[in-house]
């Protein structure tokens, strides 16, 4: 318990230090108008990997469908921002309740299926969300909701990631989160064992699904207007990719992951057909050097020369 | 000695193949009882029923008077039922000490969970040493010792071991099958699977013999292990 508060002290203060200085370089002017979007959207993509960490890395649940609650947190609260004038807060809470409630519904059915089904599964329900939200006259259908404010502001990013790091990693480490990394690395001894898996796995999803409403959210209000093809079956693929190269059951790594998979998307932004075979080649090569990813199941803090350092702290 | 597990007449089935058709047992609180039989005869099914990994089609289990036929696993768990599973199944990525964490993980009482973790140590010393080692490096004796401290963990009132001499050393096995003596002398009533029947019979009260998911013979182990039949099906003349 103690060293639970402790780290997360440590991982405020460490917080408010980098955001101090991203601010201020942002206020003098030091970072463009490209990159700081570019940073904006590396915090939304470290909320969205680390939630979807929680499902497919920590709970050993393989979800496909990421885009599809965050699609749900998009339009949710973009209509009640611009329609129904909530405040910003709300309506990103408001979004995140619709996408977890979702999750929570689709969970209970589809978390029975194991494997491959569960992932053909969560697939399709990212599809149907996206083709659904298309043909909804009321947020524009096809061409996209506009007029939404711009209410996301770098402070609001920094301190919600900050926040579901916060909350997935005090997750992972308690009681609930032993239970569900038992399911991974063994569903049926982990039943065995007298845990609700059923439970611990719609659990998880919902967490999961709830922060990718609250990052969609923040995204769709980073722009004049959304539409449906923001959430395709490709950004789930995304967002697996940062949890895949950054390290199943590791929140180092999915921040890691967000940061890579965000500057190979800018960086190549004007040859985006480059982008799929470069993803490709990065996660082959990964497969062969590190296929646990470049943090599989561990933290920076666990890593050996840190740790050795943390003891000869202790012992002054 | 009151009857502890009562099994009557379940049928289980594996989509169309019926694994077992309509057995009945009993287990008396205190007792060994063991489950002989060849491969597939449903030994391994029929624990996984009573644990609730299976759910029977039809029949009823009544565990200290309450039926628990059709229970969630975990439910059955918190009744007071825990199992070690064939070949283990223990968390591999996981420390020695977190795979006994586990095992307690369905209680509350944290006092009552540190002082069962010294009970287990003192019965298998060789977790002790080895507490932070990961549990997939353990060799084949030290993982079922850990499957089987694992089960212990929970506290529970009847033990379901199911081929706990698959893949030892004869040495080995002597100790597995002295320390299941021992952890039902201190008052765990068990419930015994093995392929090894001279062994299982050795140190059982009673007996229960299956065959294609069918009990052909019951008994006293001593009885049965004089038996013509049993001898030439199961102990090698
Ligand atoms: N998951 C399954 N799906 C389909 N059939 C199964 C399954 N598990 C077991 N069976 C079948 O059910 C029957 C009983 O199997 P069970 O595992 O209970 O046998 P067993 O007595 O434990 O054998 P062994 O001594 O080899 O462990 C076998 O015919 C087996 O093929
Ligand atoms: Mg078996």
């Amino acid at each position: 318990m103690n060293t639970i508060r402790k780290n997360d002290l440590l991982l405020i203060g460490l917080g408010i230090v980098v955001f101090a200085v991203l601010q201020g370089m942002m206020t003098e002017g030091l970072i463009g108008a490209f990159w700081k979007l570019n940073i904006f959207i590396i915090c939304i993509n470290i909320i969205l990997s680390a939630s979807l960490n929680l499902i497919n890395g920590y709970t050993g649940q393989f979800s496909l469908g990421h885009a599809g609650f965050m699609a749900v947190g998009a339009y949710v609260g973009v209509v009640l921002t611009t329609n129904f004038h909530w405040p910003f807060l709300l309506a990103l809470v408001a979004g995140g309740a619709a996408a977890a409630l979702l999750g929570c519904l689709i969970g209970l059915p589809t978390l029975r299926l194991n494997g491959d089904y569960l992932a053909i599964a969560t697939l399709g329900l990212g599809e149907i969300i996206r083709i659904v939200i298309m043909n909804i006259q009321y947020v524009g259908g096809a061409a996209g909701f506009t007029g939404i404010p711009h209410l996301t502001t770098f402070p609001w990013v920094f301190f919600v990631m900050l926040f579901t790091l916060i909350v997935v990693k005090n997750f992972v480490n308690s009681t609930h989160g032993r239970a569900c990394i038992a399911i991974r690395e063994n569903e049926i001894a982990a039943e065995a064992m007298g845990v609700n898996t059923t439970k611990y796995k719609v659990i998880a999803f919902t967490i999961g699904a709830a922060f990718a409403g609250v990052a969609g959210g923040l995204f769709a209000h980073c722009f004049y207007i959304i539409n449906p093809s923001s959430f395709t079956f490709m950004q789930s693929f995304n967002y697996l990719i940062m949890v895949v190269m950054g390290g199943l059951g590791s929140l180092t790594g999915s921040i890691a992951g967000a940061f890579v998979v965000t500057f190979i998307s800018a960086a190549l932004a004007s040859w985006p057909e480059f982008r799929m075979i470069i993803y490709a080649l990065a996660l082959i090569l990964l497969m062969f050097y590190r296929p646990q990813g470049l943090f599989g199941y561990i933290e920076l803090t666990q890593i050996g020369i840190i740790q050795r350092l943390k003891l000869k702290g202790g012992h002054k | 000695m009151g009857t502890m597990l009562q099994i009557d007449d379940i049928n289980v089935y594996y989509g169309a193949i019926h694994a077992i058709k309509g057995i009945s047992l009993k287990v008396d609180q205190g007792e060994i009882v063991t489950l002989i039989g060849a491969n597939g005869a449903g030994k391994s099914t029929t624990l996984r029923t009573i644990s609730g990994l299976l759910k029977p089609k039809s029949g009823k289990i009544t565990f200290e008077g309450k039926n628990i036929a059709g229970l969630p696993a975990h439910a059955i768990v918190k009744a007071g039922i825990s199992q070690v599973p064939e070949g283990r199944r223990i968390f591999a990525n996981m420390t020695v000490q977190e795979n006994l964490d586990l095992g307690a993980y369905a209680r509350q009482d944290t006092d009552g969970v540190a002082k069962d973790l010294k009970v287990v140590f003192e019965r298998f010393p060789r977790l002790l040493e080895r507490k932070n080692q990961e549990a997939g490096t353990l060799s084949g004796g030290e993982q079922q010792m850990l499957a089987m401290g694992r089960a212990l963990m929970s506290r529970p009132r009847l033990l379901l071991l199911d081929e706990p001499s698959m893949g030892l050393a004869p040495l080995l096995i002597k100790e597995i099958f002295s320390i299941i003596q021992d952890i039902n002398q201190t008052g765990t009533t068990i419930l015994l699977v093995e392929q090894n029947a001279n062994m299982a019979l050795s140190i059982a009260n009673r007996a229960y013999v299956l065959e294609t998911g069918r009990i052909t013979l019951s008994g006293e182990a001593q009885k049965l292990a004089a038996s013509e039949d049993v001898r030439k099906a199961y102990l090698g003349g």
